[in-house]
């Protein structure tokens, strides 16, 4: 039993559904139940179009659920109107589920919970585990989001950007347990950048693609992390890479360009350099140029002014830096670092210190911890 | 078997014996701080007795519902007063002698020149229904 296959055909199948008018919830249990059905019945009598097999059944569930129903007529009406199921241009109806997972009643959490549910065919039960929360806390996360969008039509076209957002913040969640959910991220954007020609979806495949490739080089065995300049370059994953760089070119040919095209433009030049020092910084300050044109986000002028300390030396980078707010996640911790190049060891140690009480997670408090101590040590020796 | 709460403080324990702050050592001298408590939650784990633990930021606030339609009060720029939990760890052990035994263990995590740190830790037991009492 192809595993994969089903978990690639259940959200189109569960868009026929919704589409034909079942309600989203009453659907995808339909479509649980057709694939029960399917593992139990294709190793003996493989269907020879798997995905109508699992609409007509799925179909017929729904029925059978809803029958009792007071609906039952109305219901009865929509399927004879229907067409039989046969094969069916795959990708409409999971498009259109992407966009119904990322509706904007949904806070972010139930957009990500839903999508992967829905649209990534996970079980509750690895999407739990993969945000460490008891499976009866997501399955509730699930239902609600499930109800929000019960009543939402499902003809109108949505916001791309939306949904490329729902699926950066599936990439960013990494992973934990059996589910890895940057390479779910990726798989599900490929399965979106089919359906859909958009130079941004293509950018954000780019960018996942270029982060994921240096994923194995990033923490120590220990856990604890390990700076861009520190990583070793030869364990950074070149066919992934290369497929990244590509897509990328091909977008920004395109001329519409896109904060995920920015982004993955910065990643590009980091892949593309042989060592650190060869990194080149005069053009990463260019993207971050062009990517604050297009947000205007105080991170992304965070950022600028670490690639500009690189590119002008370090004093023009405090220059930039001053002019943001020291609110900013990760202000202190720049400034530290931006000092010690500067030479001025004293207050960089003081920074990096203060920087790791700020410190969104445990392994980069560890790390500005140590460089505060790799200083300290140094100035008392 | 009982479950017990190992906290680790930031901020309001007494003042440990080895008493130096952490940007003070060495980067070795943290990694082998780190390694300890590591190899003590893993032998916990082999013997049955670890439940879970988690790191917790240095900064919190106190909230307080301060009556209907107004927002939840907090307790304002104050937080070096404060007494501030660092982390945890939950056990699982036989007696309260055993739960004591293994927050001494954890307290002899080393710190500044290798030598432990003699924090204090606290230790709290659970409030769980009584075991049923098979005679």
């Amino acid at each position: 039993m192809d595993e994969l296959l089903l978990r690639s055909l259940t959200p189109s199948v569960l868009g026929v559904l919704v589409r034909r008018g079942a309600d989203f919830a009453a659907a995808e249990d339909a479509v649980q139940d057709a694939l029960v059905e399917a593992v139990r019945v294709w190793p003996g009598d493989a269907p020879r179009d798997p995905k109508g097999w699992l609409v007509t059944v799925a179909w017929r569930r729904f029925l059978d659920a809803t029958r009792a129903d007071a609906s039952r007529r109305r219901r009865e009406d929509l399927v004879d109107e229907e067409p039989a199921p046969g094969p069916a241009p795959a990708v409409d109806e999971t498009l259109q589920l992407y966009f119904l997972c990322a509706h904007p009643s949904l806070t972010p959490s139930s957009a990500v919970a839903l999508t992967l549910r829905a649209v990534g065919g996970l079980t509750t039960r690895q999407i739990a585990r993969a945000y460490l929360v008891p499976e009866a806390t997501m399955a509730q996360r699930i239902s609600r989001a499930k109800r929000t969008v019960s009543g939402v039509g499902f003809d109108r076209p949505g916001d791309v950007s939306t949904v490329l957002r729902v699926l950066y913040l599936v990439f960013n969640e990494g992973y934990s347990g059996d589910v890895d959910l940057a390479a779910e991220a990726i798989r599900l954007t490929r399965q979106l950048a089919v359906a859909i020609d958009h130079p941004e979806v293509a950018g954000l495949l780019a960018l996942m693609l270029l982060h994921h490739a240096r994923r194995a080089s990033r923490t120590a065995p220990d856990g604890s992390l390990v700076p861009l300049a520190e990583q070793d370059r030869g364990r950074w994953d070149t066919g992934m890479i290369t497929e990244g760089v590509g897509i990328l070119q091909a977008a920004l040919a395109r001329d519409r360009l896109g904060e995920f095209q920015a982004q993955a433009a910065v990643a590009a030049l980091h892949a593309d350099a042989p060592t650190a020092e060869e990194t080149d910084w005069v053009q990463i300050v260019e993207w971050y140029d062009e990517l604050a044109g297009l947000t205007d986000s105080p991170v992304v002028r965070l950022n600028r002014a670490v690639a500009v300390g690189e590119a002008d030396g370090p004093r023009a980078g405090l220059a930039e830096l001053a002019a943001l707010s020291e609110s900013l996640p990760r202000h202190t911790a720049v400034a530290a670092y931006l000092h010690e190049r500067d030479g001025d060891l004293l207050t960089a140690a003081r920074l990096y210190a203060e920087a790791a009480l700020k410190a969104p997670t445990l392994a980069e408090r560890d790390h500005l911890t140590r460089q505060a101590a790799r200083l300290n040590a140094g100035l008392r020796s | 078997m009982a479950k017990y709460l190992l906290l680790k403080h930031y901020r309001g324990a007494p003042a440990a014996v080895n008493d130096v702050p952490m940007d003070r050592w060495t980067p070795e001298e943290i990694s082998a701080h780190m390694q300890y408590m590591q190899d003590f939650a893993d032998r916990l784990e082999k013997t049955g007795e670890f439940v879970d633990g988690q790191a917790l930021a240095p900064e919190g606030s106190w909230v307080r519902y301060d009556g209907e339609g107004r927002p939840p009060v907090t307790d304002g720029p104050f937080a070096e007063t404060k007494d501030l939990i660092a982390g945890w760890m939950i056990i699982d052990v036989d007696s309260n002698d055993r739960a004591v035994e293994l927050a001494g263990e954890l307290s002899a995590a080393p710190g500044a020149g290798g030598k432990p740190i003699h924090e204090w830790l606290e230790v709290r037991p659970f409030l769980t229904a009584p075991p049923t009492v098979t005679e």
